[in-house]
């Protein structure tokens, strides 16, 4: 069960929305890194965001560019998962891979700061804060083996393969 | 029942039947890593226990993204990276060689190849006939230690291209005009896979220009048939035995089917800050630009450079519109270099950078400042794309660029030529 505060954001939330390019210097400086996450997209997010806190968002969370340093800050920045009306490709495999669950829903009835449940195995997110309660699309079956063991490098660590 | 090119590909490359949907465990023919995201990539693949590199003669390492090195940091990365392939037995591509999909173009991807890299962009080979696309680091790492990696197979969107360029008008217009049409995820999770008579009014690097952009659309892959066009590619490369002919089946089953007549089309733009924002560049008219760039792995090739050359012959960029350009590959610039093209656009007052990605992310080299505007021929107007969530993006063809570079607003080229 994951719980925490919802942090909102709109459509098309870019790689460079979540860190740019600009930052490329600090890539191999990971914890200077995470002190930017989403900086263009909501300047105070990195102050405000607590331990199990969630990113809500509408289309194409992730759009972009490849760099796993994007799901990677988010993870570092305490986030326990992603909702979204949809995400991009890249994204969701690099998030998965690192063990952060990205979970597809209709986010539209979540506001900015409600208090979030998630019940991962039960698919169901509660919104504590207006009492409404949702259910998440599944996440295909090979991405939750390798979410299960926290990621693909802790998979591949213990199975030495893929076993799918 | 009849495939398609990422059914067929992803069936050969998996020993398997492959249908749209299917999860499959593929063989990988090329992996390759570069400097933004390839420090990462080792660091995964060290920390896997997965001991030496599956295919080193056939995984690549480029350092394209900060090209000279602007800090130490990114130094310290580049030195990683070389380090890297000497002990892995990698190949590498050092400074100043190019972007690394306009290298793989030129000499690694073959058609029928499974190609994966940490660079969303992996894609343009896909105009070759490769099933080419971009990963994050753990999953490039894991495909450099397995020599595979697992897919979901996509379903195929087919886009039927019918009609000729009128003149002026470029793959860059095409492609631009599709991701409108389609959204900026209209086909995620999906293949963009091009046919009809008109593909052969495209040449390889229009080919290239289109598979570039499917990830824009939201695409796992943009896919042309290795067809005459790709074979005689490979000829003038010097690499005929990389050529096996690669085409879908002609009762293939597609999630559905688009034309696009190219006779139809005209100079296209794409506003700040999403790349499906597209307009018909006379309709920006008036819209002044501060910085033109001409380059990447989207529009920095031989042909580019060519049609700019063509454009600023004799004549000066606008007094107040910087003019840059970086030429995709060491390759192409020689070439640039021997047809004139380089005298003629350094007359015309362009400022020349290193064979490598340039301002396109952000990094370095032509940063804006708050409130510019940029015409750039790459491939992304994100906001903050340019180093600046302050400034503005706007994405065109050479034709338009250089037309612009010369009014110093938004220009419709026809208007010059």
């Amino acid at each position: 069960m994951l719980r925490g505060k919802a942090f909102k954001f709109g459509d098309g939330i870019s790689t460079d929305d979540i860190i740019p390019g600009r930052y490329a210097h600090l890539r191999s400086n990971l914890d200077e890194l995470a002190k930017h996450v989403l900086e263009d997209a909501d300047s105070t997010f990195v102050s405000r965001v607590k331990e199990g806190d969630l990113i809500v968002a509408g289309n194409n969370f992730g759009l972009g560019s490849s760099r796993e340093h994007a799901p990677l800050v988010i993870k570092m920045a305490g986030v326990s998962a992603i909702l979204a009306k949809s995400v991009a490709r890249i994204f969701f495999r690099n998030a998965i891979n690192l063990g952060l669950p990205v979970l597809i829903c209709d986010t539209d009835g979540i506001n900015d700061g409600d208090e979030l449940e998630v019940d991962l195995s039960a698919g169901t997110v509660r919104d504590i804060s207006n009492g409404q309660k949702l259910t998440f699309g599944k996440i295909p079956e090979v991405m939750l083996r390798i979410l299960d063991e926290g990621g693909l490098i802790p998979y591949i660590k213990k199975h030495g393969d893929f076993k799918l | 029942m009849g495939k398609t090119l990422a059914e067929k590909i992803l069936g050969v490359k998996s020993g398997n039947d492959a249908i749209a949907s299917d999860i499959v465990i593929s063989q990988v023919d090329l992996v390759f890593i570069q400097d933004t995201t390839g420090p990462l990539a080792i660091r995964q693949l060290r920390e896997s226990g997965l001991k030496k590199l599956a295919i080193p003669e056939r995984t690549a390492v480029f350092i394209d993204h900060a090209v000279p090195s602007p800090t130490h940091a990114l130094s310290n990365d580049h030195l990683v990276l070389r380090r890297f392939a000497a002990e892995a037995g990698a190949v590498m591509s050092d400074i100043g060689e190019g972007v690394c999909h306009q290298l793989v173009a030129e000499s690694l991807a073959r058609p029928g190849d499974v190609i994966v890299a940490s660079d969303s962009h992996t894609v343009t080979a896909g105009g070759l006939g490769a099933f080419a696309t971009g990963m994050g680091s753990s999953d490039v790492a894991v495909a450099m230690g397995l020599g595979r990696t697992w897919f979901r197979v996509p379903e195929s969107i087919n886009i039927t291209v019918t009609g000729k360029f009128q003149k002026t008008v470029s793959a860059k217009d095409f492609i631009l005009h599709l991701i409108g049409r389609v959204g900026a995820d209209g086909a995620t999770y999906k293949a963009l896979e091009f046919g009809g008579d008109g593909i052969k009014d495209m040449s390889m690097s229009g080919r290239f220009t289109v598979a570039n952009m499917a990830v824009e659309a939201g695409a796992k892959v943009g896919l042309f048939p290795a067809d005459d066009v790709a074979r005689d590619y490979l000829v003038e490369q010097g690499r005929v035995e990389d050529y096996q002919p690669v085409f879908p089946d002609v009762d293939a089953v597609y999630e559905r089917t688009m034309q696009v007549d190219l006779g139809a089309l005209e100079p296209t733009v794409a506003r700040p800050h999403t790349v499906d924002n597209v307009v018909p560049a006379r309709e920006l008219k008036g819209t002044r630009i501060q910085q033109v760039f001409i380059g990447t792995c989207t529009n920095g090739r031989l042909e580019d450079l060519e049609i700019a050359a063509r454009i600023l012959k004799g004549k000066k960029h606008h007094p107040d519109t910087r003019l840059l350009i970086a030429p995709a590959s060491r390759r192409g610039f020689l070439d640039s270099l021997e047809k004139g093209y380089i005298q003629t656009l350094a007359e015309a007052g362009a400022t020349f950078l290193p064979a490598g990605c340039g301002p396109c992310l952000g990094l370095h080299q032509g940063v804006l400042g708050d409130g510019e505007a940029c015409l750039s021929t790459s491939n992304r107007n994100f906001k903050g794309r340019m180093g600046n969530p302050k400034a503005f993006v706007y994405l065109g063809s050479p034709a338009t660029a250089a037309a612009t570079a010369l009014a110093g607003e938004i220009t419709d080229p026809r208007e010059v030529m």
